[in-house]
């Protein structure tokens, strides 16, 4: 009777309608119920709608990624349209566009949770899984473009019998650093993230194989007081760790253009630029997969429409950053009063030969963006779909502009040249989308996609100071 | 049967209702006991008088040897193994150092707060006698369960099942110890 009494008066306390939060979860039924809800999809069948999309993604995955990367390989990086001047092409082209699309995952995960965001509890593994694959995609880039991987070890600080150590004082040397260290540790977030969550599928589970896979996976979790307290240090550690990643590998990736003396590379707002880009197009991702999974895999009560409003604000807000970007970047060119600068900001837009580009930068980036301002686009999930795409596709042109833009027309004309990509640039970037797409897809079969402790302890019923958890009137001492 | 007892489990319905049976149960003098729950309930650390956890300490450790290992390093390659004047500058200025190091802190410091939780929690490990009952797969899905320690000096079969029952623990039950 006392729980029915509280759950009066806090209605009476509540703020008005407009000024309350929107629930983590609608329709909330309690933990039992959310149990089942979050682990249907991967317990159920293979629906329909999963084989259409894994058949090819598994097709680019398995059949034309190994053959464009074991051919590249075998023959070298001529059969790419990499030459001189352009002596990076898609492949770093892709590789920042990768990373980038990795960051938001990272942001989502690590900075919301530090920030105490509950809603993030629902998108989070997904992000997660988005960082993992799309960082795995973006470190095969460089490790093949040094042309001979098979020397690729020499990149790592061992002592060998030339003698020889890496260059430590070059940004391409901290990438090395940076992007294995991002692929470790965003793995390791991952896993330990989903080690609760393994739990729970072992102790549903009903076949012998399932019982004995996910037992191996959550290494004799039970989840006792005493091992939350430590796993929930662990992870905010580690959350801590993510965070300065976020801002650390794009820098990085940054500081690979702005150290050269290259127009258009050489700016010191390159760090700051790359970091807002990756995040940005990270959003587009996310909301590519958030708003097609929620409703293939039946989630809309768990990831609902004030969660995909909130990663669509985000969108806009980074989005605007980038725009404010472009503008210093074209103002600091003209302002430089370097003409190599000017000519190089001028032909971005009205030169013959990437001004397409150019242009899908601004129309993207700059004034599909906008859009986001308005909530009949935040809440419509077929365009917030689109502009998804959209905006992943904007900010590869603009990874493509500043890459082919700068190094094709440089200080000599008699040193210029056109960058084509070949078919094996090409096959290989179907390759990598088929490969992200495959294990995403697998991932969110198999694995619990969505953090399903988490959840638990962000809704009413799980907080031990709310009626509904069982809180009765004057407290505990 | 003379198989070993390992405990006596209850089970709760909701995070509220384990918290104030964990206040009595610590009252009661309990040393040896623990909660499962599906997810961490706050406030429960608190009443099972846990410190500061280590976990952070360790990662402290693993994320400073990384960092000091990185700066050695180089300055190990640079200005002792294999030194090269370029450009008249030091063979080793520390500045130079703190980006790999630094990211490097990040990877240990990471390894250091996994390997840490692993450590402290004892994991992985092969099997618990609680995985064993039927009953406690509901302490990952809705319900929230108590177990008193048959190695705690207070344990007495029928007294600290008495407690639990009016505690308002369902189902309490007897764990045996499992070879």
């Amino acid at each position: 009777m006392s729980d029915i009494a509280n759950i009066e008066e806090l209605k009476k306390l509540a703020p008005p309608a407009e000024l309350r939060r929107a629930p983590v979860v609608e329709g909330n039924l309690g933990l039992g119920w959310l149990t089942d809800k979050l682990s249907a999809f991967a317990e159920a069948k293979v629906p329909l709608w999963w084989w259409i999309a894994f058949v090819p993604a598994a097709f680019a995955a398995t059949v034309i990624f190994p053959v464009c990367l074991f051919y590249q390989i075998f023959t070298g990086v001529g059969v790419w349209g990499n030459n001189h001047p352009n002596m990076w092409g898609w492949d770093i082209v892709n590789f920042i566009w990768w990373v980038g699309v990795a960051h938001a995952g990272t942001l989502i995960s690590a900075m919301l949770f530090l920030t105490r965001q509950h809603w993030r509890t629902t998108i989070g593994r997904m992000a997660e899984a988005m960082t993992v694959f799309s960082v795995a995609m973006a470190g095969l880039y460089p490790a093949i473009h040094t042309g001979r991987p098979w020397f690729d070890w020499f990149m790592f600080p061992v002592p060998n019998s030339n003698g020889l150590w890496p260059q430590f004082k070059s940004p391409l040397m901290w990438d090395v650093f940076a992007v294995n260290t991002y692929l470790v540790v965003s793995s390791l977030f991952w896993f330990m993230g989903m080690i609760p969550d393994f739990a729970v599928l072992r102790d549903r589970a009903t076949t012998r194989a399932r019982k004995t896979i996910f037992s191996i996976l959550a290494m004799g979790w039970t989840g006792s007081a005493w091992q939350w307290h430590h796993y929930e240090k662990a992870y905010v550690v580690l959350c801590g760790l993510c965070t300065l990643l976020v801002f650390t590998v794009s820098s990085i990736v940054g500081l690979d253009f702005c150290t050269s003396q290259l127009a258009g590379w050489h700016a010191t707002i390159f760090p700051l630029y790359f970091v807002i880009g990756a995040v940005f197009c990270g959003f587009g991702m996310m909301l590519v997969l958030l708003t097609s999974l929620r409703k293939l895999c039946k989630l809309e009560a768990v990831i609902t429409r004030s969660h995909i409003d909130k990663v669509a604000k985000l969108c806009l807000v980074s989005g605007l950053i980038i725009n404010y970007i472009y503008l210093m970047e074209i103002f600091i060119a003209w302002y430089s009063g370097d003409p190599y600068e000017r000519w190089v900001f001028g032909h971005r837009f009205f030169g013959h030969n990437y001004g397409f580009f150019g242009w899908m930068l601004i129309l993207i980036n700059v004034c599909l963006t906008q859009s986001l301002w308005f909530k009949k686009v935040r809440s419509n999930m077929v365009v917030l779909f689109f502009i998804g795409l959209f905006i992943n596709f904007g900010m590869w042109s603009e990874r493509m502009v500043i890459v082919v833009g700068s190094t094709h027309q440089d200080f000599l004309p008699a040193n210029w040249g056109m960058y084509h990509p070949t078919r094996w640039d090409i096959g290989l970037f179907i390759g990598t989308l088929g490969a992200f797409f495959m294990l995403y897809l697998l991932f969110v079969k198999f694995l619990p996609m969505i953090a399903i402790s988490e959840v638990k302890g962000a809704v009413p019923q799980g907080d031990p100071h709310h009626p509904l958890g069982g809180a009765q009137k004057g407290g505990h001492q | 049967m003379s198989e070993k007892i390992y405990g006596l489990m209850a089970e709760f319905d909701s995070p509220g209702a384990l918290l104030r049976a964990a206040e009595k149960i610590s009252a009661g003098g309990y040393r040896k006991w623990d909660c499962f729950t599906p997810f961490p309930i706050h406030g429960l650390d608190k009443v099972m008088g846990y410190r500061n956890s280590l976990v952070g300490w360790v990662a402290l450790a693993g994320g400073a040897f990384m960092f000091l290992n990185i700066a050695g390093l180089i300055w190990f390659a640079n200005a002792f193994d294999y030194p090269v004047i370029v450009g008249g500058k030091p063979m080793f200025s520390a500045p130079m150092t703190f980006v790999p190091a630094y990211i490097m802190m990040i990877m240990g410091g990471a390894l250091g707060a996994l390997i840490g939780m692993f450590g402290i929690n004892q994991l992985p490990r092969l099997h618990h006698p609680l995985l064993g009952k039927k009953r406690f797969a509901s302490a990952s899905r809705d319900k929230f369960v108590v177990v008193i320690g048959a190695n705690d000096e207070k344990f007495c079969a029928t007294q600290t099942k008495q407690l639990l029952e009016t505690l308002g623990g369902a189902n309490v039950e007897i764990v045996e110890e499992q070879e």
